[in-house]
């Protein structure tokens, strides 16, 4: 019987029906991350976030008897490995299930970019059309996509710019077994593309490896697409480069201080926007609850977690 | 000056074109329904057009050779008025064909992810005012229905391969060595489908063909995208389903009546609208005024045309 455990949620992410299967099982209670009462912090034995809320140490450090996190995410770079290793407390994710989506919104955000669609909406609505020619755009397909990581998310991008006859590139830790062509830095990757694809995970090292040398490197005809995390791109360099005119075009789906999104940016047309909805889709967030309740299901019923996370499986492992 | 060949450029083309057709040939600029001055009338030799050149003009041209149309489409050039005065029409087919597909896949992942509304979310402050965007649709792995199999209803169906999509298609017959399902009702094709691209070459009994009740068959959850022509689709039942929600969504990129688009429509954020743009990218646009250089060339060389239409090579081996 699970109904005496106490969880705490502060998952952003959660969609209501899987919030009150939850509620129906355990003594559910849900705060804001920056106010989680003293009571529950003491008593949850399992906590829920997502990849925007994190769990950071000062967080942790006020849960004695927390025994799982569970994030409703596959980026966990906001929860503190470090503290929940040092008490022995796995982590969960929830990879695959919002690779295709991802995926998707990759592929959609790169052609809406080089053919400046969200442009050409704004154009009609505008009733410009009737005035006014809409300039000539750039080309998808048969071009370079170059992509920096060539994990789960990485190759469903490549799978799909296959079906577009493009020539892909990546660079990665170290060369993968794949018929892609690998390079081995990031700035030969950007020299060699058309487009520049961000499909890394981020950590530490990542930080603004996407700085003004690569952004210099994929040039004036080159444009960036991110996926992935902000922090992974420099964005006042970004910012630079764009306002230069050494490269064409940005398309954003993250950004470093979210939701704050540098305003210079709300004024051009070689960017797109996006409010970080690459997994935000009805049939992906239902799968990345269902999946954090698998994990929470199989912890408190002594069973093997479903989707721990890397550090957690090697954790475990250990013990 | 005198040496060159007269050409009368009734069409927009991107600089470089433009740059090589002044170089080769003396090049006249009007528009396809301007009446042509007298005294130069009977000095063109040829037509460079975008997909538009009337009888009217071509009446007015007596010593006219051929018609060269940077375009795939030709519904608005006088080809039976061509054929009957053995003036060959040729066109630009397969150069646009990625850009048209690439676009009708960009259109579909905009519409159910909800893409054009998101950055205007962002632009107007509302990411920060008021949170998360309410979930959109997922593409991958679901099913698309595509109404055309030719070459590029084959371009877009490698495409939405590569996403994991079940495809099946509506087509006069059905198509060889393909792995897609074929439906030979437009009804059914609607009902059993999330996604709906109509990409087929539009005949006159095209119009209208997406009426009311294939709209309604596609239901509140479908979507439907035309890269194709504006008259294929009965834009006032579209309007009327997609405002009482018997629709889901729609991506046009052509129109009954363009550059007008029905004002209702703009007001929609479970639309993307945008004005014609299938092959609207400066690698394709010099690669089809390339292609329109080329069969001039031919032509004025006494070698065979590269790409004539159809109907003309008819009439004029009628003719022959």
């Amino acid at each position: 019987m699970t109904k005496g455990i106490d969880v705490l949620t502060i998952c952003q992410l959660l969609r209501p029906a899987e919030e009150r299967w939850i509620a129906s099982r355990y003594r559910l209670t849900r705060a804001d991350k920056d106010a989680v009462p003293d009571d529950i912090a003491a008593r949850a034995r399992a906590l829920i976030t997502s990849g925007l809320d994190g769990a950071p140490a000062s967080l942790i450090d006020r849960m004695p008897r927390l025994e799982l996190i569970t994030v409703n995410s596959v980026g966990y770079d906001l929860v503190d490995m470090k503290k929940a290793l040092a008490r022995h407390i796995p982590v969960t994710h929830t990879p695959d299930v919002l690779t295709d989506d991802v995926a998707d919104l990759a592929i959609g955000l790169m052609i809406m970019t080089s053919r400046r669609l969200a442009q050409a909406d704004r154009f009609v609505r505008a009733g410009r059309w009737a005035r006014e020619k809409f300039p000539v755009a750039g080309k998808v397909s048969g071009k370079k996509l170059g992509i920096l990581g060539l994990g789960r998310i990485g190759r469903a991008i490549a799978q799909r710019a296959e079906g577009f006859g493009m020539e892909i590139l990546y660079t990665d830790r170290a060369k993968l077994n794949t018929s892609y062509r690998f390079l081995p830095d990031l700035v030969s990757l950007a020299k060699e593309s058309d487009f520049l694809m961000v499909a890394t995970s981020a950590g530490p090292d990542a930080r603004h490896m996407v700085n003004e040398a690569v952004l210099n490197a994929l040039g004036p005809d080159g444009i960036l697409i991110n996926i992935a995390r902000g922090s992974v791109v420099d964005e006042a360099a970004l910012v630079a480069a764009l306002e230069g005119g050494r490269i064409a075009g940005a398309g954003l789906d993250v950004f470093e201080h979210e939701p704050n999104v540098p305003p210079v940016l709300f004024g051009r047309d070689d960017v797109v926007l996006l409010p970080h909805i690459a997994s935000s889709t009805r049939e992906t967030r239902s799968e990345m609850g269902r999946l954090v309740i698998r994990n929470l299901e199989a912890w408190f019923s002594g069973k093997p977690l479903v989707t721990p996370t890397p550090e957690t499986l090697a954790m475990l492992a250990n013990r | 000056m005198s040496d060159l060949i007269d050409v009368l450029q009734v069409a927009h083309v991107v600089p470089a074109i433009a740059d090589k057709l002044k170089a080769t040939y003396h090049v006249h600029r009007a528009s396809p329904g301007d009446t042509i001055a007298p005294d130069l009338a009977p000095k063109i030799r040829a037509i460079v057009a975008g997909g538009v050149a009337p009888a009217s003009l071509l009446a007015q041209l007596p010593k006219l050779e051929i018609i060269a149309s940077a375009s795939v489409g030709y519904d608005g050039i006088g080809v039976t008025e061509a054929g009957a005065r053995n003036i060959p029409v040729t066109h630009t087919p397969n150069v646009l064909n990625d850009d048209v597909a690439d676009l009708a896949i960009a259109l579909m992942v905009m519409t159910a992810r909800g893409l054009a509304t998101a950055d205007k979310y962002v632009r107007d402050g509302q990411w920060v005012a008021k949170g998360n965007m309410k979930l959109a649709r997922t593409v991958s792995g679901k099913k698309l229905g595509i109404v055309g199999l030719g070459r590029i209803g084959k371009d877009i169906a490698r495409r939405a391969e590569a996403m994991n999509m079940t495809i099946s298609y509506t087509n006069r017959r059905p198509v060889e060595g393909v792995p897609y399902k074929f439906v030979s009702s437009l009804l059914d094709l609607a009902r059993d489908n999330d996604f709906i691209i109509l990409i087929a070459s539009a005949g006159p009994d095209a119009t209208k063909m997406i009426n009311k009740d294939v709209i309604e068959a596609l239901g509140p959850d479908g979507i439907l995208i035309n890269v194709s022509r504006g008259r294929v689709v009965d834009e006032a039942a579209l309007v009327q389903a997609l405002k009482s929600g018997k629709l889901g969504g729609a991506a046009l990129d052509v129109f009954e009546d363009e550059p007008n688009v029905p004002a209702e429509l703009m007001a929609m954020d479970n639309v993307v609208l945008t004005p014609h743009l299938g092959s609207s990218t400066i690698e394709t646009r010099t690669a089809m005024g390339q292609l329109a250089l080329d069969n001039l060339a031919a032509w004025f060389a006494g070698r065979p045309l590269l790409t004539e239409v159809p109907e003309t090579q008819a009439a004029r081996r009628v003719a022959k």
